[in-house]
């Protein structure tokens, strides 16, 4: 497989007049975490949508898993897992029924389905939960099994979007241990959070500031080149010189 | 006189303990945090305190009116901001703070006064006229703080008010708190960003219905009882797996570009050559490092869970 | 007592901006009545206008031409000829190519001629038995009119003749129109009001009022103020529909019915509000508004079937359905002109109703999250 997993160039997105997305170019290599940060309105959710191919382009081009996101979406979608902000599991079945359920959608045999929910919830030391409703999982459970159930169908790339939005600190930490377990088997994580803290998990961050990347590089040298010792003072440094300064307000 | 007296304090949800058997007293004019995972009953101690649900057992005192008993003057006194956004997205800035400013009878010689007050911190003016609901996050929370100001109370009860804000809007959000503390308003805030808890006089840690630990951040962080240290390497995984083997090990965290290992003892400095040979020179790089409130909570749950 | 008004007056204020931001939902509700009104209207007739007669004539003369003629004459029947047997009238039935039948023996004339009588054989299909004899009362009076033309000689030595008073046709539209008025009018307002407390709960405002030092009195009448000129609105759009289009004669004061129309609706409002009050999400609140005037009003209110052929028990517990009232003061208004001396009874219930509604919703709504 191609060693760059995501792939843009000068990606840009219009809505009207407003410009969401303005020719975003970015390099994700594969098994790396890429985290995506930005504010509120920046242009992140409109960026995941083009690369998940829910979203068409108005300009420029990208790739995702080798596969061009204007005309190769369906593609695109058997090649990707998405795990999004709201829990997508349903409350009323049981876990391994919300499995068996995704195992479907994405087509997988009977069999592959049981032989991966093993393999799922073993590696979530859920086993014992199987047949519980899913709304009684702990909260840092849940998490790890969306993901788990985002990647039922064994994609290359997975798109997180505030994977953690709600989860304690505690649960945080086991879910980025399956983020890196995941990563380690060569599966690249795209990831959009709001914790700063978070943003040190990854390998590369990029920062999004209305609808451009203003900053992009690892946290360390973020960290190094800004003289500051956390992201999160990083990213309020670079957001307040952004609203400073004019030229940036008025595009 | 405290401003918050909360003595063996409980809650049930019918069999459900939500609150187990909590004191806690907040001083008048304090910067009040409260920090625990979701499910640890903070939003139960939180509505409590506010009126809302009477204690199963115990009992809440609020400048000095008990909460179960004068509740209407407690209401009169206090500012509640719950953790929902919780005003009118169909209605517009002006009309959502003239509803509270009405609902708690401000007099109309004052309230144009506070308007113009609450407008100039917020920097809500230029959208006096917009839907609440087309505000952004952080918008939103600066104007439900405001409404939730317009009675000038003295206390003030925050539940997770910056959640789900960008960084920036959560910095502003903390700036306002703070001068509004300055003016001797009592704040009682939760949180689950580890981060703002270090902006609190004081903070306490709540897990499974309980107050595990209070106390200033700067003493809960020296609470901390193993020296931690952050490496840097090439591999961070093989790092990790590395001293994951090793003996005496409390704890390791992988993060991006560095990996967080807590020792049971201060390693020795030959130690430090040893491991940087066994492990080909992966290991570059070691620096003691500060524990975070972060880490503290992590810890403490570990042993709550143990016992 | 003036900045406790002032609380009230801004919550109702506030919740008269909720209305009218969302305009679709008020067209949904000017609009939804109004169809269902007429739906109703027209579906809810016990006339039945075009009875499909099939003829078997075996006389064939200008006796019995003159007979189908009579029938043809009135406008309820459309009389054709079948040629088949006696035996075939089943399959006519079931093909619902005919209602009735009607089977003129041979000497259909001839006994005429003699002044004697003579027997003519009708077959109704009683499938539905209102339908049947709603047709044979029909036949009856044709064929009374019939004989009265065509024998002259022989009077009869007395005739029933009943007068009826205030829907002199006999028409079912003007009873039920105001029954449709008022199963309308309870079912709008009681959804109306029992979403606008679930409402807050969800969206989690609720929390945030109940920490401030307002009543629970205060928060109800806030909620009813602005309802009730919406409601009435409705109410009034309601009632010129359906007495216009359906030509209802109006025999009484129309501002005696709006004055008492908008009590019969504070009735539904507060009945809402007592659902709000208790149901926890706007659906199960909706679905019990729905479900708690819409059935009593059809069965237990007198708008179909009469209170008094109902069961003893059953007599009872119609005093607890609003609607019973509204009918005794809407027809009464409408078909005999009533004023208010006449009504003061519903009157009086329905204001009974709405004060002891309101109390308990005051009663009920809790000033606390308590579960």
């Amino acid at each position: 497989m191609n060693e760059t997993a995501v792939k843009t160039e000068n990606l840009t997105r219009k809505f009207g007049d407003f410009t969401a997305v303005d020719r975003v170019s970015i390099e994700v290599n594969r098994g790396e975490i890429f985290g995506f940060l930005g504010a509120n309105g920046a242009g992140k959710t409109t960026m995941i949508r083009m690369l998940c191919g829910l979203l068409v382009p108005t300009g420029g081009m990208g790739h995702v898993a080798g596969f061009d996101i204007r005309t190769e979406s369906e593609k695109i979608k058997q090649n990707i897992g998405y795990m999004s902000q709201k829990f997508s599991l349903y409350n009323d079945l049981t876990i391994s029924e919300n499995i068996d359920f995704y195992g479907g959608i994405y087509g997988l045999s009977p069999a592959e389905v049981k032989e991966k929910k093993i393999r799922i919830l073993k590696e979530l030391n859920l086993i014992r939960w199987a047949n519980s409703m899913t709304a009684d999982l702990p909260p840092g459970f849940k998490q790890g099994l969306a993901l788990g159930t985002a990647m039922l169908h064994d994609p290359p790339i997975v798109f997180l979007d505030e994977p953690t939005s709600g989860v304690d600190p505690a649960s945080r930490r086991e879910f980025w241990e399956v983020i890196h377990q995941s990563a380690a088997k060569g599966i690249t994580i795209f990831v959009t959070t709001h914790f700063m803290d978070e943003a040190e998990y990854c390998n590369r961050i990029s920062i999004m500031s209305a609808g451009s990347i203003i900053a992009l590089d690892t946290p360390r040298n973020l960290k190094k080149h800004h003289q500051r010792d956390s992201i999160q003072q990083v990213f309020i440094d670079l957001m307040k010189e952004e609203t400073q300064s004019p030229e940036n307000r008025a595009g | 006189m405290q401003a918050i007296e909360i003595k063996n304090f409980k809650r049930n949800y019918g069999e459900v303990e939500a609150v187990k058997d909590v004191s806690l007293q907040v001083e008048k004019g304090e910067l009040f945090g409260l920090i625990g995972p979701d499910g640890a009953g903070k939003t139960t101690l939180m509505r409590s305190i506010c009126t809302l649900l009477k204690p199963t057992s115990g009992h809440i005192r609020v400048m000095n009116r008990d909460s179960s008993n004068d509740y209407m003057e407690i209401r009169k006194i206090i500012g509640y901001m719950p953790q929902r956004f919780s005003l009118y997205q169909d209605l517009s800035v002006t009309q959502n703070l003239e509803f509270f400013a009405d609902l708690f009878q401000v007099p109309a010689d004052e309230r144009e006064k506070r308007l113009q007050r609450l407008y100039e911190f917020s920097r809500l003016k230029p959208f006096r006229n917009r839907l609440a609901g087309a505000l952004s996050g952080g918008m939103k929370q600066k104007l439900a703080l405001s409404c939730s100001l317009i009675h000038t109370p003295e206390i003030l009860v925050l539940d997770e008010p910056t959640f789900g804000v960008d960084p920036l809007s959560r910095a502003e959000f903390w700036d306002i708190l703070k001068s509004i503390r300055e003016e001797g308003t009592t704040i009682f805030v939760s949180t689950a960003y580890m981060e703002e808890a270090e902006l609190c006089d004081r903070v306490a840690f709540m897990y499974k219905g309980e107050i595990i630990t209070s106390g200033p951040p700067e003493e809960i962080k020296k609470s901390y009882p193993y020296p931690l240290y952050r490496l840097e390497g090439e591999n961070m995984r093989q790092l990790r797996s590395f001293f994951d083997a090793q003996k005496k090990i409390h704890s390791t965290q992988l993060f991006g570009s560095a990996v967080h290992v807590s020792f049971e003892e201060e390693p020795e400095e030959q130690i430090w050559q040893k491991w940087k040979e066994q492990t080909d020179k992966n290991l570059q790089h070691w620096k003691k490092e500060s524990p975070s409130i972060e880490d503290v909570f992590m810890y403490l749950i570990k042993q709550e869970n143990r016992s | 007592m003036v900045p406790k008004r002032s609380v009230i007056s801004s919550f109702a204020k506030k919740e008269f901006f909720h209305i009218i931001r969302d305009p679709r939902s008020l067209v949904i509700l000017f609009l939804m009545p109004i169809l269902q009104l007429i739906m109703f209207g027209y579906a809810l007739k016990m006339e039945i206008q075009q009875v499909n007669l099939a003829v078997i004539d075996f006389n064939r003369s200008l006796s019995s031409h003159h007979l189908i003629d009579q029938f043809r004459g009135s406008h309820y029947f459309r009389p054709f000829y079948f040629d088949g047997s006696i035996e075939q009238i089943e399959t006519l039935f079931k093909a619902r190519q005919a209602h009735a039948v009607m089977v003129i023996p041979h000497d259909f004339n001839r006994q005429l001629q003699r002044h004697r009588s003579t027997p003519v054989q009708f077959i109704v299909d009683a499938s539905d038995a209102n339908a049947a004899t709603t047709i044979r009362n029909y036949i009856a009076q044709t064929i009374r009119i019939f004989n009265q033309s065509h024998n002259r000689i022989e009077a009869l030595p007395f005739e029933v003749r009943s007068t009826i008073f205030f829907n002199p046709d006999k028409k079912s539209t003007y009873f039920f129109v105001p029954g449709i008025i008022a199963l309308l009018l309870v079912m709008i307002s009681a959804m109306l009001t029992s979403i606008t407390i679930t409402r807050e709960k969800e969206t989690g405002t609720l929390e945030q009022i109940l920490v401030s030092p307002i009543k629970s009195y205060q928060i109800i009448l806030g909620k009813v103020l602005p309802y009730i000129f919406l409601a009435f609105a409705i109410g009034v759009i309601i009632l010129l529909i359906g007495i216009f289009l359906f030509g209802v004669p109006f025999r009484g004061s129309i501002i005696l019915l709006l004055v008492l129309s908008t009590l019969y609706i504070l009735t539904a409002l507060s009945l809402g509000l007592m659902i709000s009050t208790i149901a926890r999400t706007q659906q199960v609140a909706m679905m019990i508004a729905l479900i708690s005037t819409l059935l009593p009003t059809f069965m237990l209110s007198g708008f179909i079937f009469p209170i008094a052929s109902m069961p003893e028990i059953l007599q009872y517990f119609t005093y607890l359905v609003p609607a019973k009232y509204y009918l005794f003061i809407a027809r009464g208004i409408i078909l005999k002109g009533s004023n208010l001396m006449h009504l003061l009874q519903p009157t009086i219930f329905l204001l009974i109703m709405s004060l002891v509604l309101l109390v308990i919703s005051i009663r009920k709504f809790e000033i606390t999250l308590e579960d």
